[in-house]
C-alpha cells in the first residue's frame, strides 16, 4: 500500500493546500505536526535546501512547495481534477495560483513588522488587492466557474487575511476599498466546495491573536532596547 | 507569418523571454518575435499582460499566457505530440518544478545581488551566495541528470530552459566583477552542462552574445546610478 506523511503546521494555510487536495482526492495519509522552533529531523531531511514545511513523503521520496505538492497530488492520485484539462485554462489556473503566492512576504511585513518595513507590505499588498478587486468581479472561482488550483491557493486571501486582520487589528481591506474582493470572499468560505475543508475558524483566531502579540511584544522589547 | 498564429512579446536581453523561445524551438514551432523597446511598454503588451506589464507574453490565436514558466508548460501541454519539455513521470516534474521555483525566487535574486552591492563586502557576500546556490544545484543536476548532459536527460528539458537562459547573466557578471561563478572544479557537472546547453541548436540562436549583453548591463548600471543620485 502506498504511504504518504504530511509534515505541517495545522495553523498554516500553506499545510492547509496539501491537506486539502489529500482530502479532495480521498488519499489516506499520516500527517506529522512540526514545530516552528524544534524542526524534526524528518523535516530538516525531507526539505534541506528551505527547511520548512509542507513536505508531502510518499513512498520515501519528498517534495516541497504547497502548490507544487498540489500538482504532484492531482496528477499522481485518482479522484476528481483540480487543475483543469485545457492547456488554456490550466496555464490561467498557474498564473492566478503563482499571483496570489507572490505578495506572502508583503503580507508578512503588513502584519508582523513595523515601521517602514510594514508600510512598503501594505502597500504591496493593497496593489495586489486592487487587482484581485477587478478580477473577481462577480467571479465565484478563478477559472471557468469551476473550482480548482487557483481556488485552492486562495486559502490566504480567502481566510487567512481576515484573521491576521482580526488578530492584530492592522485593517487593510473592507467592503468599501474592496468590495468585489469582499463579496468573493464571503462566497469562498461558505461555498460547499470550501467550507468542509476549512480549518476552525476560532481555533485559528486565537492562534493567531496570541502569536501576533508576541511577536509585536518582542519587536517593541527589541526597539526599546536598541534606544 | 507563422502556421500557429504564434507571437512572442519580448526582448533579445532578457533571459525570461528566452524560456518560451527555447520551447518553441523544441516544438519546432515558427513564431513572430515582437521587440519592446528598451523603457517603454507597448499598447499591446499593457493590454495582454495588465497584471504585471512584463515580457515574455506568449499570444496564441490571440489568447496572452504570461510568466515565462508558466508559458513554457502551456507550449509543452498544448503541442503534446513534439518532443517533450517536462519529465514524464510525476515525482520527476515536481523536483524540477521545485527546482525552476528556487531559481527564480532565490538564485536569479542572488545573481542581480551583485551588480546591486555596495561595497567589496558586501559584493563578496553576494558571490558567495551565488555559488552556494550553484553547489546545490550541482547535486540537483546529478539527481536529475542520471549521467546524460542534461537535467532532462539525453535532451534539454524544463529544468534546462529554466536555469540555462540565465547564462549570458551569469558570464557577463564573471566578466564585469573579474570573478569565477561557474567553476569547473566547484561545480563540474555544471561546468560540462553550461557548454552543451549553449551550443544546443534549441538554444544557440537565441542566446545573446555576451559582450552584447555586457553592452545592455552597463546601460542598465548607468540608469540606476543616475536615478540613485537625482
Amino acid at each position: 500500500m502506498a504511504e504518504v506523511k504530511l509534515l505541517g503546521f495545522w495553523y498554516s494555510p500553506f499545510t492547509h493546500r496539501v491537506e486539502w487536495a489529500l482530502k479532495i482526492k480521498g488519499v489516506k495519509y499520516e500527517y506529522i505536526e512540526e514545530d516552528r522552533n524544534n524542526k524534526s529531523s524528518l523535516l530538516l531531511q525531507s526539505n534541506p535546501v528551505h527547511k520548512k514545511t509542507p513536505v508531502l513523503i510518499h513512498n520515501g521520496k519528498p517534495i516541497a512547495e504547497s502548490m507544487v505538492i498540489v500538482e504532484y497530488i492531482d496528477e499522481t492520485f485518482e479522484g476528481p481534477p483540480i487543475l483543469p484539462k485545457d492547456p488554456y485554462d490550466r496555464a490561467l489556473a498557474r498564473f492566478w495560483a503563482k499571483f496570489l503566492d507572490d505578495k506572502t512576504a508583503a503580507m508578512v511585513n503588513t502584519f508582523l513588522r513595523e515601521g517602514e518595513e510594514q508600510e512598503k507590505g501594505k502597500e504591496e499588498v493593497w496593489e495586489m488587492l486592487k487587482i484581485l478587486d477587478n478580477e473577481l468581479k462577480d467571479k465565484k472561482f478563478f477559472v471557468n466557474d469551476k473550482f480548482g488550483f487557483a481556488d485552492v491557493a486562495a486559502n490566504f486571501m480567502g481566510l487567512w487575511l481576515g484573521l491576521f486582520q482580526e488578530g492584530s487589528g492592522v485593517v487593510v481591506v473592507t467592503s468599501e476599498n474592496f468590495p468585489n474582493f469582499c463579496a468573493w470572499r464571503d462566497e469562498y468560505v461558505n461555498c460547499s466546495q470550501v467550507k468542509k475543508y476549512l480549518p476552525p475558524r476560532d481555533e485559528l483566531l486565537a492562534f493567531f491573536k496570541a502569536f501576533l502579540s508576541a511577536a509585536s511584544a518582542s519587536a517593541s522589547a527589541s526597539t526599546s532596547a536598541k534606544k | 507569418m507563422a502556421e500557429n498564429d504564434l507571437k512572442i512579446l519580448g526582448a533579445w536581453p532578457s533571459p525570461y523571454v528566452m524560456r518560451p523561445r527555447i520551447a518553441l524551438n523544441i516544438k519546432s514551432l515558427g513564431y513572430d518575435f515582437l521587440e519592446e523597446q528598451f523603457g517603454s511598454k507597448s499598447d499591446l503588451l499593457l493590454k495582454s499582460n495588465p497584471v504585471y506589464k512584463k515580457i515574455p507574453v506568449l499570444i496564441h490565436d490571440g489568447k496572452p499566457i504570461c510568466e515565462s514558466l508558466i508559458i513554457v508548460q502551456y507550449i509543452d501541454e498544448n503541442w503534446n505530440s513534439g518532443p517533450s519539455i517536462l519529465p514524464s513521470d510525476p515525482y520527476d516534474r515536481a523536483i524540477a518544478r521545485f527546482w525552476a521555483t528556487y531559481i527564480d525566487d532565490k538564485w536569479f535574486p542572488a545573481l542581480r545581488g551583485i551588480a546591486a552591492a555596495q561595497g567589496e563586502d558586501a559584493k563578496k557576500a553576494a558571490i558567495e551566495s551565488v555559488v552556494e546556490g550553484l553547489v546545490l544545484l550541482e547535486d540537483a543536476f546529478k539527481n536529475c541528470s542520471k549521467g546524460e548532459k542534461f537535467f532532462g536527460g539525453d535532451k534539454i528539458g524544463y529544468l534546462d530552459i529554466a536555469l540555462g537562459c540565465f547564462l549570458g547573466w551569469v558570464r557577463v557578471t564573471e566578466k564585469m566583477n573579474n570573478v569565477k561563478l561557474l567553476d569547473e572544479a566547484k561545480t563540474p557537472g555544471l561546468y560540462k552542462w553550461a557548454e552543451d546547453f549553449c551550443a544546443d541548436s534549441s538554444v544557440k540562436d537565441v542566446m545573446p552574445e555576451t559582450n552584447k549583453l555586457a553592452e545592455v548591463a552597463k546601460i542598465i548600471q548607468a540608469k540606476i546610478r543616475a536615478q540613485a543620485s537625482s
